[in-house]
């Protein structure tokens, strides 16, 4: 059936933009067909979402808005989050970056590249951050950093387990040292988190590279991926460009390390709420346990 | 300020002539002994690490170590570690911790290695643990930067209680060519890139991310070697004296709140 929507809309696609030079109409939402970097099908959007964001021919899992996901995972209304209204400064002064976060904040209805807060799994509370690589390639400057700090010195003072969904194309070159230093302060906060006993899950997807990988996202107690996704320190190029020879397929994707032992799971999205909430309730305090 | 100032700080840090890691550890400290390896993959000799003493007193001190040469640049990857490298640091840091001795760190890297081996193995895990595992190291630190501090493959030895830039170095979240290529799609604006992303001694000192700036001899560390050493080790000294005075847990609660503090919002 999915087939026989995906013929369609090729066409569709085409005459849809023609009709909107032509006729000056309302602009279609250039979301509306979304061609797959996998299968290059063109898809219906609504089917994408209906699917949790997942290509319905090959299993593409397309980068997900930060919101969709908190939807998908979290249980419904309980979701509260924190430093909603923090935003970005321009530390070194330098010149375009302002514009570009108008433009990024406009494009993904948020403040900054990642949103965090408190919810619950089958009712057991957390503490949540996901990032959203729509927001300037979910790239890592002061706020990121803080409000990741915050959120987890919010989850050790309320002795609670924290999971962070990365996204990230590594550092926000426009805060230059501020950006570098958040992998320092996250990692600290983190190391507080752990000394409390207290249960960190990491969940990596597409792309997460750069300062991201090298501090919070492969810090977890337990490092869970979704299938396909780009994971590494260096990107790609910069790694072709170092070697000189390209890279081999499937380099840095969640399968390839899973093989060499730096992830723990490779869980696909539909099953991401039942197999975090499975972790979760293994690691319930159990009655009586002794606060150490 | 003069046009290209920052950039003329970049070349005197990479001068192939600067002194490295290796000798400033012969210079100003006694006793050098190596310990060598990762205990998992191999000995990675763009970090160098051992036990040696300060003014008397046993520290570990670990420093990424470029070339004097090019042959032996070549060996040590021109500093530029692999995971390995960075798990030897902190195999070297955690029985430090054990031996109650203080670590000191000289930091002097283009970056962490971006080759095949380097992701197979983990580099960014191995950079992630070093920032964890020192921010909460019982026993003080002291890191600095002796000529390029290129990214998180220089912050990965760089979390610590005092932290220093001899006067003729950076320190930046990638190189003015990474910066220069990525943004304007130009590497040979180099020479703008690094005056725009603030990466001097004193620019970072007015950030409030060092706490001090070591002088160098005039024309920088090259052209006097030894007085180069000579002030290093003054202030190596001084610093060690009031650190191990300082009860560990306010050490450690102040480390905390040094990194904790830095960045820049609303
Ligand atoms: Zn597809």
């Amino acid at each position: 059936m999915l087939n026989g929507i995906f013929r369609k809309p090729r066409y569709a696609q085409i005459k849809g933009r023609k009709d909107e030079n032509v006729d000056n109409k309302p602009k279609i939402p250039a979301g509306m067909w979304i061609k797959c970097k996998a299968c290059k099908g063109s898809i219906y959007h609504q089917d994408i979402k209906k699917n949790h964001g997942i290509c319905p021919t090959c299993n593409y899992h397309f980068p997900l808005a930060a919101r969709s996901r908190i939807h998908q995972i979290l249980d419904r209304g309980s979701w509260k989050e924190l430093d909603k209204d923090m935003e970005s400064v321009n530390p070194l002064g330098f010149d375009s970056y302002n514009r570009k976060l108008e433009k990024a904040k406009d494009i993904s209805k948020q403040n900054e590249a990642v949103l965090t807060g408190v919810g619950k799994i089958n009712k057991i509370k957390l503490v949540i951050g996901v990032m959203d690589s729509r927001f300037m390639m979910g790239s890592m400057g002061s706020v990121v950093g803080e409000k990741i700090s915050r959120a987890i010195e919010y989850a050790t003072e309320h002795r609670l387990p924290l999971i962070l969904f990365t996204a990230s194309g590594g550092a926000r070159m426009q805060e230059g040292i501020f950006s570098l230093m958040q992998m320092a302060k996250t990692s600290a906060a983190l190391a507080r988190h752990d000394d409390n006993g207290l249960l960190y899950i990491t969940v990596l997807t597409n792309p997460t590279t750069g300062g991201v990988t090298a501090s919070f996202a492969m810090l977890g107690d337990i490092i869970i991926a979704e299938p396909g996704a780009l994971v590494g320190f260096a990107g790609p190029r910069v790694i072709e460009q170092t070697i000189k020879q390209k890279l081999p397929r499937g380099f840095q994707q969640s399968e390839f390390l899973q093989e060499h032992g730096m992830i723990d799971m490779i869980v696909e999205r539909r099953e991401l709420r039942d197999k975090l909430s499975s972790l979760l309730l293994l690691h319930q305090p159990k009655e009586g346990d002794i606060d150490v | 300020m003069s046009r290209s100032s920052a950039w003329e700080t970049v070349s005197i840090a990479r001068r192939q002539d600067r002194p490295n890691a290796y000798y400033y550890i012969n210079e100003i400290f006694d006793d050098f002994i190596e310990l060598r390896g990762d205990r998992s993959f191999a000995d990675d000799r763009a970090i160098i690490g051992g036990i040696a003493r300060l003014d008397g007193i046993p520290v570990t001190v670990i420093g990424q170590n470029k070339g004097m040469d090019t042959k032996e640049n070549i060996a040590n990857n021109f500093a530029m570690p692999n995971p390995e490298g960075y798990r030897k640091a902190l195999r070297l840091m955690k029985q430090a911790e054990k031996f109650k001795r203080p670590v000191i760190c000289l930091i002097d890297t283009p970056g962490a290695y971006c080759g095949l081996g380097a992701e197979e193995r983990g580099q960014g895990q191995a950079i992630a643990r070093n920032l964890l595992e020192m921010s909460r190291l019982k026993t003080p630190i002291i890191s600095g930067v002796i000529g390029e501090g290129g990214s998180g493959g220089a912050l990965a030895l760089g979390v610590a209680d005092r932290i220093f830039m001899q006067e003729n170095t950076i320190y930046s979240i990638l190189s003015p060519e990474g910066f220069a290529s990525i943004l304007w799609k130009d590497s040979s604006m180099a020479p703008q890139a690094a005056e725009v992303m603030k990466i001097t001694a004193k620019d970072l000192y007015n950030f409030n991310i060092i706490d001090r700036i070591i002088k160098e001899p005039i024309g920088g560390a090259s052209e006097n070697p030894k007085e180069a050493a000579r002030l290093l080790e003054v202030y190596l000294k001084e610093e060690i004296i009031g650190l191990i005075q300082s009860p560990i847990s306010e050490i450690l609660k102040n480390r905390y709140n040094k990194f904790r503090k830095l960045g820049e919002f609303m």
